[in-house]
């Protein structure tokens, strides 16, 4: 996905003049394209994320949209009071580019890990959260973000993440992207773990079970519609998120089913609220918590069974 | 002193006795801190700053930044007897839909820049907005005030690096060095000294100047930057509580509200 936010704004860049592209001094053998193509938009403002922060806002102050990256832990948490004033509080241009988010760095340890930041982000007046799910829709993250007022969050995953859209992709404002249309189960997942849902999805069709699969790259704002009209021609709902249980999209979604008074089966899919004690591949962390395809496909079985 | 300069001082005088009427009537806190910069800001809004009060975001205004927002009373004060709005308006300050908060927030009246409040936020916003200036090629100067006691957060020398680091000639700190923080001396909380020679090191232009001498202040600031090619800091040496006897270099008018009497008393000596 790394790769995917680069190129594209590279290209944009050349159109774009307002981009600038800060780092906290990450990006080594993926951003010296763009530094040498536009060094003087180009700023490593070394390892203090609080202050790139401050300076990205004063650029987006000044008329420029600065894109400011880094390993997703530092780019949200290191300077989460910056971003909550300096950029939200007085409603900045800025986009807060994660990278590696959730257990993209799983043996990296709990330091690296980024479990919380959709919470964080999400919680953030003015901020937009867009978690996309495939490099597709990076690049289209990317291009939507040039329309975009305000500030924006984009949470990537990692270089490698599957394609999952046959074809280019549009963002509208908040809205979700449906990629079947089953009608037994609906999974709505966000970020880098589409690919493993809709594989789970395949699993479910071979067990006879149709699934409705929605990509929903906008945690913030939601799209309530889909999530209502899922919840009206599905048996059941579930969220699926590389991120902790609390704050995510789990809880975005449940908070527009708990006001829209529709009765529905639901279940978040998540990160359980513990710590990592275990290391390993982020598909070894995945197989454990219950987010690998087979894993994902057995939680909604075991609920379908419940229900019957 | 000069005819300029006593028109200066009592101008320092209004903004003061703004600031303690201000504190008063909202029960406030920080009427030290704000008196401690009341001269500052008057040289600043009255002799340094090219600004428009009747454009007030023209491009090619300069921009000031009060990074210690917590003492804003003396910035609203100072703006209003500028002509930036009417001086009327302070008589709201922190009440129930006021346009004037008790830290200085984003364009709340015309003149304020930024949204300050939380300590060592400053200076990387002016850093911001000085490579911005140099990239549109722009002459407007930046300027941001912060407290001594704001040199304890991490976040400011992270921008004196940058700033030095990016010879950010354009940008000017000056430090409200008061002495005295929330909860007791900076030398007792967390010594800062060698002070100048901190910011030397990080690759700024210092001076130091007696923060209440107005004209010293207008001379320190009359001719910048420092050195081509650094970004400038100017050391105000003041008193926290400035101007009102009983309030001055005392700790409890970080928090203190005046009383009634208290209210008379100040405006008695600031008359």
């Amino acid at each position: 996905m790394r790769k995917a936010f680069i190129k594209a704004l590279t290209e944009e860049a050349a159109r774009d003049k307002r981009i600038w592209l800060l780092t906290g001094d990450m990006g080594f053998s993926v951003f010296e394209d763009f530094a040498a193509r536009y060094h003087d938009r180009f700023l490593n403002a070394g390892v203090a994320e609080a202050n790139m922060t401050g300076v990205a806002a004063g650029l987006a102050l000044s008329g420029l949209m600065p894109f400011m990256y880094s390993i997703t832990p530092f780019v949200t948490m290191r300077c989460f009071e910056q971003l909550r004033i300096d950029v939200c509080y007085q409603n900045q241009n800025v986009r807060v580019i994660g990278g590696g988010g959730g257990l993209c760095y799983g043996s990296a340890g709990g330091t690296h890990h980024s479990l919380e930041d959709i919470s964080l982000m999400r919680s953030l007046p003015n901020m937009t959260v867009v978690c996309p799910g495939d490099p597709r829709e990076v690049t289209a993250a990317v291009r939507y973000s040039l329309d975009h007022s305000g500030p924006m969050y984009i949470r990537l995953g990692r270089d490698g993440d599957p394609l999952i859209h046959a074809g280019d992709v549009t963002l509208q404002p908040g809205k979700a992207i449906t990629l079947r249309a089953g009608t037994d189960v609906c999974l709505i997942a966000t970020g880098n773990i589409l690919g493993n849902t809709l594989k789970a999805a395949d699993e479910l069709l071979k067990r006879g079970v149709s699934v409705r699969l929605i990509s929903m790259p906008f945690v913030k704002p939601i799209d309530r519609e889909a999530i209502l009209s899922a919840a009206g021609a599905t048996r059941a709902l579930f969220t699926v998120e590389e991120h902790s249980l609390i704050g995510g999209l789990g809880s975005a979604v449940a908070e527009v089913l708990a006001e829209s008074g529709k009765p529905v089966r639901f279940q978040r899919l998540a990160i359980p609220d513990r710590l990592f004690k275990e290391v390993g591949s982020q598909d070894y962390l995945r197989e454990l918590i219950g987010l690998s395809p087979t894993g994902i496909a057995h939680s909604v079985l075991a609920l379908l069974d419940r229900q019957s | 002193m000069s005819g300029q300069q006593s028109a200066l001082s009592d101008i320092a005088r209004q903004v003061r006795r703004h600031v303690v009427r201000m504190v008063a009537n909202a029960r406030s806190s920080h009427v030290g801190s704000a008196l401690s910069i009341a001269d500052i800001l008057t040289v600043l809004y009255f002799r340094t700053l090219k600004v428009y009060p009747d454009d007030p975001w023209r491009e090619d205004r300069d921009r000031f930044i009060l990074s210690k927002g917590h003492a804003c009373t003396a910035l609203y004060a100072t703006l209003a007897l500028r002509g930036f709005f009417p001086e009327k308006v302070l008589d709201t300050y922190c009440a129930n839909g006021t346009s004037l908060p008790g830290h200085s927030t984003m364009r709340c009246v015309p003149g304020v820049e930024v949204s300050t409040g939380s300590l060592g936020h400053g200076l990387s916003l002016g850093c911001g907005l000085a490579l911005a200036a140099r990239r549109f090629g722009q002459k407007h100067r930046i300027f941001v005030l912060l407290s001594d006691g704001e040199c304890d957060e991490g976040s400011t020398w992270e921008a004196a690096l940058f700033a030095g680091h990016h010879k950010l000639d354009s940008l000017t700190a000056i430090v409200d060095f008061n002495r005295i923080q929330a909860f007791g001396d900076t030398s007792e909380v967390l010594n800062l000294e060698p002070f100048g020679d901190k910011w030397a090191a990080f690759g700024w232009e210092t001076k130091s100047v007696d923060g209440h001498d107005l004209a010293a202040l207008e001379a320190a600031l009359a001719s910048l930057p420092y050195r081509a090619g650094r970004p400038s800091l100017l050391i105000a040496r003041t008193a926290k509580g400035k101007g009102v006897s009983f309030m001055e270099n005392r700790l409890a008018w970080h928090y203190k509200s005046p009383n009634p009497a208290e209210l008379e008393a100040a405006l008695k000596e600031l008359a």
